[in-house]
């Protein structure tokens, strides 16, 4: 029997690929459908002599995770709805202290406190616009439990490479199921480690990009001694008014993300080729559109799926080539249409978008989801 | 000695610092850096957390490894760098408000753990930085521009709070008695543990002013007068009435908490 062949739950995949890509240190706050995360990063952390911490709230364990990040060790968090809520400002902080870690939402149903146990994917746009200001985002959803484990390891890589919180978007249903996941593939991943400075100490300005607008990180203790704030800062770190300033850092924060879209974008294509009308869907819901789509197929319609593992930035160029070869995007998900606003912006033009969603903690179905197809084809 | 000490910890570039003329927190942003140099701890081992406030500006003026976070998580972000990184000198500087309102939670919760992080609060009984606001620490009945018709909100001793919550030890000092608090903070340092130190400060800008203190050098003598060194205090009780106590209010070493985590980390080792 192949001893990497295991069968784990979304959850347990995740703290699986966190460790692989390097994790370190974990700080959160208990939460469904959240909860397993901590709970193993609790076990395995210490055996590997990484450090685990139970905050006293969200947004402490926020906090400390960026803590953790700067002392040099790859950081993770992990929480669903009300605590993605809490933790918001400190991610802002995350964002313009050029940061990295991970943060990890198993989404449920909201607002408030919502459905706990049941799954929603209710926090897509609060992924992108939840802490206050511009800032930059990177969000990604995986839709199966290996490749939760693979898109973990995206995620500390992107975060480390680019400095900046990512955000790992999941949901109830694909953080609790169980699959099959072959681990053979941990020799072969492909593991990221922050840039560290190779000046000496006096020459060190922490926040002086390089030309790919990222600036050389040094671990705290490390003997380069730095000042971290969330103020506007200019390239030494020590906070500035000047305005020049401000609009500098601003836009090379938004910049290092926009500028490589193509390296941050990550989607699947299924049954596009001759498809005159697809699915846009994410995460559990694009494993029914699945099943909705082979089932149309027999029926002879030609129909297809996108799927954005990339949530945010939103693959804007894939979609947009879409939207000039299809007559219809359906985009469902499992609330009341917040991505269908980015597929509305960038394909309307185009072709017609429609949305099915439901938000009453209940799956969407493959079934909901032809019948919808037909009655949109009628 | 004064300009040396400058010159060995502060960043003079990053000066002049954004203080008022008579706050008390130059004195204790002082008094710091003297029980730092008195301990001779590695600056490169030093990290100082601050929050939000007038106090938290500090970090950006000490050559250490310096962190200003958000409002009220400095103890947070705090616990993150000495769980992950327990070789460093933590010490965190914060505000009245940023300990004891926004961040009270995260203060009890460090203090209970018994991590090994400094927490010195400037406690100048008011918000500063947004204009004299009512804090945890304003006095029954005094003013501030959220409490025109006098504070009803009862007022938090600190070192109480800091001590029932679990803290191994516990000092206060003002910034009138400036070499007692610079020992304090030195013994504070040196418990590992979680300790609480209240430096006391005061704001002539806005608690002053709103509550008819005087001037800085009045509040000052206020600071003297109001105050009494525990040791004192214990000799004759009766030179304490009606006064506050400052001094080493408490000091009972316990098992630190990163230690502890490391024995789970060393049997974890040996048993594989």
């Amino acid at each position: 029997m192949n001893k990497n062949i295991k069968l784990l739950q979304g959850n347990e995949a995740c703290v699986e690929g966190a460790l692989a890509a390097g994790m370190e240190f974990f700080a959160g706050y208990p939460i469904t459908p959240s909860t397993e995360i901590a709970e193993i990063s609790a076990q395995k952390l210490p055996a590997i002599g990484g450090h685990f911490i139970q905050m006293e709230d969200e947004i402490a364990g926020m906090a400390a995770t960026l803590g953790g990040s700067l002392t040099g060790k790859k950081s993770m968090t992990a929480t669903s709805g009300p605590g993605f809520s809490l933790k918001q400002e400190n991610i802002g902080y995350g964002c313009i202290a050029e940061i990295p870690c991970v943060i990890v939402n198993v989404q449920r149903g909201g607002p408030s406190t919502g459905l706990p146990t049941s799954p929603a994917q209710s926090d897509i746009m609060q992924a992108k616009w939840g802490t206050h200001g511009d800032h930059p985002v990177i969000a990604l959803y995986p839709n199966s439990v290996q490749e939760i484990f693979t898109t973990t390891v995206d995620a500390f890589n992107m975060a480390e490479k680019y400095r900046t919180p990512v955000i790992l978007l999941l949901d109830e249903i694909i953080g609790h199921m169980r699959e099959k996941i072959d681990l053979s593939i941990v020799d072969s991943l492909e593991i990221i480690d922050r840039k560290r400075p190779s000046c000496t100490p006096e020459e060190y300005k922490a926040y002086q990009a390089d030309e790919d607008l990222i600036p050389p990180m040094a671990d705290f203790g490390s003997g380069y001694r730095y000042h971290v704030t969330g103020l506007m800062h200019d390239e030494t770190g020590f906070p500035s008014n000047n305005s020049k300033v401000a609009h500098q850092l601003m836009h090379r924060l938004m910049d290092k993300i926009d500028k490589n879209v193509e390296d941050i974008v990550k989607y699947e294509e299924y049954m596009l080729e001759d498809a005159e009308i697809a699915f846009v869907a994410f995460g559990a819901t694009s494993r029914a559109a699945k099943e909705a789509i082979d089932n149309l197929r027999k029926k002879g319609i030609k129909i297809g799926l996108f799927r954005p593992i990339t949530i945010w930035p939103s693959p804007q160029k894939q979609l947009l080539a879409l939207s000039e070869k299809v007559n219809t995007i359906i985009v469902a998900e499992m609330n009341m249409g917040q991505y269908t606003y980015e597929v509305e912006r960038i394909a309307a033009k185009n072709c017609n978008v429609e949305f099915y969603g439901r938000v009453d903690g209940q799956p969407i179905n493959p079934d909901e989801l032809m019948k919808f197809a037909e009655e949109v084809l009628l | 000695m004064q300009s040396e000490l400058v010159q060995k910890y502060l960043r003079e570039d990053r000066l002049p610092h954004i203080w008022c003329p008579g706050c008390g927190h130059g004195v204790i942003m002082h008094a710091v850096i003297r029980a730092i140099d008195n301990l001779k701890l590695d600056p490169e081992k030093v990290c100082i957390v601050s929050g939000i406030g007038c106090s938290s500006r500090a970090s950006g003026y000490m050559n250490f490894n310096t962190l200003h976070t958000t409002h009220g998580r400095a103890l947070a972000f705090a616990t993150g760098v000495k769980m992950s990184q327990p070789d460093l000198h933590v010490i965190v500087l914060t505000g009245d408000g940023d300990t004891s309102a926004i961040g009270g939670n995260h203060l009890i919760h460090a203090a209970r753990r018994n991590i090994d992080i400094t927490t010195i609060t400037f406690n100048n009984n008011i918000y500063g930085m947004t204009g004299g606001q009512y804090s945890p620490t304003t006095p029954y009945m005094d003013f501030g521009t959220t409490a025109p018709y006098g504070n009803i909100d009862n007022s938090f001793d600190l070192c109480d709070l800091a001590k029932g919550a679990g803290a191994s030890y516990v000092g206060r000092a003002t910034a009138y008695h400036a070499v007692q608090l610079a020992k304090i903070i030195e013994s504070a340092i040196s418990n590992k543990g979680f300790s609480f130190v209240e430096a006391v400060s005061s704001c002539p800008t806005y608690y002053g002013r709103k509550n008819k203190k005087g001037d800085a050098v009045n509040m000052m003598k206020t600071l003297k007068d109001m105050y009494v060194d525990i040791k004192i205090a214990e000799k004759k009780p009766e030179l304490a009435d009606g006064k506050i106590i400052f001094g080493e209010l408490y000091n009972n070493p316990q098992d630190e908490y990163t230690d502890k985590y490391q024995k789970i980390i060393d049997m974890l080792k040996k048993e594989n």
